[in-house]
């Protein structure tokens, strides 16, 4: 290996200083702005390192051209070498002017150095040369393109070097090859080759198309469909995407009442504030590393889950305590009674930590995201808070169904009087599940803290949906939740487009409104012969 | 039992209000009766006198703030009567009466706007708001509200027809309890992200304010406000007695049946919807008309009325002054309303503490509210 890059720098070394063909170089620097730019194309299909000096001292603004002594000259720091040959110059000629680059003449060097780095053998270099050149296709030489395509390696890039030279090809004027290069755009993934596209397909102010050539047009439209197409397949798969995501942030709301007010019929209004309560704790955490932790900052959120956890579920112990245990069997004011209580909460938040919202900051990690699309990138935060939602939605699953906590809640559920008699502790059980559901609040609060805002409002905007949730998928029943949340999520998603986000929200409530009436069990009906008391 | 055309509902309960059951209750009392002519007196002939007759500096002189303050606390009176009605005597507890008296106000402002007449800030036709949207007429539901009593119908139509048709809905299906406050609180909560929009057509985000007159007399002229208020005492005892009226009749006892008992009620041969439907909408009306005395006497109504925390302090007046006891929401809401104006000047940061501590001490310590104390004493 060693031996194999001390050869290419040995051949690099050599070629710099070989000669590179005068006429070239003495119409980049005496010749007009077409022949400049030929002129520069010719030196990017050389694929030389001299040649690349060149342009990079050209658009350094280091090259000088003297008509009279038919030279071009690269001063650097008033030593002056010829730029054909690499020999030295003593003395400059009195009429060298700099070379003007214009911004034509700039794009064209540019797109010739990106030409140079396809070369390397480095694959983010060379992305962002294919980048540079996606930019502007056009001035692009075909020759030099076909050679980097038949050079590169890695797949991805070669698509959209073949796009690229697809592009290039349009500028041209070779008919069949235009019609093949049409073909080849309509693979394309990027809606900025649909620009390239439209001019085919474009009317004059008199009604004629400006291209003549019915066939060309003809393929140009169907491949601006099929790009179109494409567009919204990812739109399509943008809503789904954004649908979950949403779904899943109010999954992780609706989950604790699920618990709450699902299993133990506690309707609980300050529900919304134990989730404010974990994405509070998430931000203190978060200061506790920064100030004390700074080194393992990207790592505060495994500590934040179990404090938010712990916070939400050791308030929610307290409110089950001194409020909800005298309020069983009344919902109406245990509706008002923990009103109340969010109020409180609310304020206590304004007081002790201002009413402005705190900043909580994604970890590195879960910046940026995958690029599905050009027009489609799924952030890492989305995923990972729909990963954890399914991972809280099967941690609460097993703990209900295959747990003696979760066996003695669902008993408790069913029949309070008669899980009493064979000795469950009725009222420890509903203090630990009310905890249990206060604490994937707290859960819920702590994923929410790294999408949205935190402030003291943050559980104002939750309730009434997460409500709908269990509403909407049946209360008592997990799986219902899992289903109302995401359907919530994804239908308002799949409304926005068309309706903007606030009226998409009010036909989604409108909706529930009425499908709860059409089915008041909700979607997953509690199986028995429970008679309303 | 499913339900036969609603003519004989409406049949079945003229009856049950014409039926005098035996051993009836009298109206009011002979203290009720005097407290009803101590109220008349006190609305329409000491209030005028304390706010336009005696000189201002006097001890019995009521400030215009006063007379505001007293007028306001009054249309809210009326909401918790109206909120007692369906929860107190009926058992549905309605989180979205706040959109009933939202309704009500938007129909009068719409009425003030139209008042405004060229006097606005841009000297157009239309209110300021749709100037500033560009709109070069009004839209259709705009129309007919330059009269007054198109005004009027409006106030009690839209929310009589709104919650006829959901409750319609919602007591068919047996939606009840905590289920129905929860789809009433989102009902109200959409309505309000609705006319925070600009392009509902109700001023957006700003709502109506900046009223000039009304039925062409200067709506801050001190005359207009005692009027206004007057017209608010009477509405409030007028829908005290009325009140008074049903939940003493033998159709106020099938609700209270309902509250206590729906199942056995429908077992009797009762159909339970009808009668829910019934003061359901006429509690939605009396919103309605609260909100309507409200916006002229404050001089403003935005869409921020409809959030569900207003509707849920209907409830906590009717709450604290006592449920099902009519004279006790009265109470509530003016000892709540009271308090919110002492704190929010005096310690504005407490008074959500205050308020939080008044729903759980209230629902934990005094199910029955002010009037149950007195009441219990008395027994």
């Amino acid at each position: 290996m060693r031996t194999f890059f001390f050869v290419v720098a040995l051949a690099l070394s050599t070629l710099a200083t070989a000669a590179l063909p005068p006429d070239v170089v003495l119409k980049l620097g005496t010749g007009d702005g077409d022949e400049r730019i030929e002129a520069v194309r010719a030196l990017a299909g050389m694929q030389d390192a001299a040649a690349r000096a060149l342009i990079e001292a050209v658009l350094a603004g280091q090259a000088q051209a003297s008509e009279a002594a038919k030279q071009v000259l690269v001063v650097v720091d008033g030593k002056a070498t010829d730029a054909a040959t690499g020999a030295a110059i003593a003395t400059i000629p009195p009429d060298a002017e700099d070379l003007v680059v214009n911004n034509r003449l700039r794009r064209a060097l540019e797109t010739a150095i990106a030409t140079f780095a396809l070369a390397t053998s480095d694959r983010s270099a060379r992305e962002t040369a294919v980048a540079a050149l996606e930019k502007d296709p056009q001035s692009v030489d075909e020759g030099m393109l076909d050679a980097a395509i038949a050079r590169e390696s890695d797949p991805e890039l070669r698509m959209r070097l073949g796009l690229v030279h697809a592009a290039a090809t349009l500028a041209g004027d070779d008919r069949a090859k235009k019609l093949d290069a049409i073909g080849r755009l309509a693979e394309s993934r990027s809606s900025s080759t649909r620009v390239l596209l439209l001019p085919f397909v474009e009317k004059n102010p008199d009604g004629s198309f400006k291209e003549a050539d019915g066939e060309l047009r003809a393929a140009a439209q169907a491949a601006i469909d099929a790009i179109d197409a494409r567009g919204r397949t990812s739109a399509l798969g943008g809503s789904v995407f954004y649908g979950i995501s949403l779904g899943s942030i109010l999954l992780l709301a609706a989950l604790g009442l699920a618990i709450t007010y699902g299993l133990m019929g506690v309707i609980n209004m300050a529900h919304g504030e134990l989730l404010m309560i974990g994405a509070y704790a998430t931000w203190l955490v978060q200061g506790f590393f920064r100030t004390h932790l700074p080194g393992a900052v990207d790592w505060y959120l495994a500590a934040a889950i179990p404090v938010a956890f712990a916070s939400a579920a050791i308030v929610g112990v307290i409110i089950e305590r001194t409020v909800i245990r005298y309020l069983y069997g009344r919902p109406l004011e245990t509706l008002l009674a923990t009103f109340g209580i969010s109020l409180l909460l609310i304020q206590l938040v304004r007081t002790f930590f201002g009413a402005q919202n705190v900043e909580v900051a994604n970890p590195s990690w879960m910046s940026g995201g995958i690029t599905i699309a050009t027009n489609l990138t799924l952030p890492w935060n989305r995923i990972s808070i729909i990963a954890f939602s399914a991972l809280v939605v099967g941690l609460v699953w097993l703990i209900l169904n295959k747990t003696r906590l979760g066996l003695f809640v669902r008993a408790v559920t069913q029949n309070r009087a008669m899980a009493s008699c064979v000795g469950v502790p009725t009222r420890r059980i509903d203090m630990l599940a009310f905890g249990l559901g206060s604490g994937v609040a707290g859960l819920g609060g702590c994923a929410l803290s790294q999408v949205g805002n935190v402030g003291p409002d943050l559980g104002q905007a939750f309730i009434i949906d997460s409500f709908m949730a269990v509403v909407l998928g049946g209360v008592g029943q997990l799986a219902g939740t899992v289903v109302g949340s995401l359907g919530l999520g994804v239908a308002s998603k799949f409304l926005e487009p068309f309706s903007g986000a606030v009226l998409a929200k009010i036909i989604v409530l409108v909706m529930i409104v009425l499908f709860i009436q059409r089915r008041p069990q909700g979607l997953f009906a509690l199986k028995g012969r429970a008679a309303d008391a | 039992m499913r339900d036969g055309p609603p003519m004989n509902a409406i049949a079945e309960l003229a009856q049950v209000v014409r039926n005098d059951a035996p051993g009836r209750t009298p109206l009011f009392t002979r203290t009720g009766w005097a407290l009803l002519v101590a109220a008349l007196v006190v609305n329409c002939v000491l209030v005028p006198i304390a706010a336009l007759v005696v000189p201002e500096g006097s001890p019995f002189a009521l400030s215009a703030y006063g007379l505001t303050l007293a007028g306001k606390i009054m249309c809210y009176a009326l909401c918790a009567v109206a909120l007692d009605l369906v929860w107190g005597y009926c058992g549905v507890l309605s989180l979205g009466h706040g959109l009933f008296f939202a309704l009500g106000g938007y129909a009068m402002g719409m009425y003030l706007m139209r008042q405004i007449g060229r006097e606005g800030v841009y000297q157009s036709d239309l209110p300021d708001f749709m100037v500033f949207l560009d709109w070069k007429a009004f839209p259709w539901f705009w129309h007919g509200s330059d009269s007054f009593l198109w005004a009027i119908a409006m106030i009690v139509l839209v929310p009589g027809v709104i919650a006829f048709v959901f409750g319609w809905f919602a007591f068919r299906s047996r939606v009840k309890g905590v289920y129905l406050s929860i789809i009433t609180q989102a009902l109200t909560y959409a309505a309000m992200l609705l006319f925070f929009r600009n392009d509902t057509g109700f001023g957006g985000n700003n709502g109506f304010t900046d009223f000039k007159r009304i039925l062409g007399f200067p709506i801050t002229a001190p005359g207009t406000r005692v009027v206004l208020f007057m017209i608010t005492g009477l509405a409030l005892i007028g829908f005290l007695c009325l009140g008074r009226a049903i939940v003493n009749s033998k159709l106020g006892r099938v609700l209270t049946a309902i509250r206590d008992a729906e199942t056995r009620v429908m077992f009797s041969g009762y159909n339970p919807v009808y009668f829910k439907l019934f003061i359901w909408t006429l509690s939605a009306v009396i919103c309605g008309i609260a909100g309507a005395l409200y916006v002229p006497q404050v001089g403003i109504i935005n869409p921020s009325e409809m959030s569900p925390a207003n509707s849920i302090e209907i409830a906590i007046w009717t709450a604290v002054g006592g449920r099902g006891t009519l004279i006790g929401p009265v109470i509530g809401a003016a000892a709540v309303s009271l308090a919110k104006s002492f704190f929010t000047q005096a310690l504005p940061e407490y008074w959500l503490y205050m308020l939080g501590l008044i729903f759980i001490l209230v629902t934990l310590y005094l199910p029955r509210g002010i009037a149950g104390l007195w009441m219990g004493k008395r027994k």
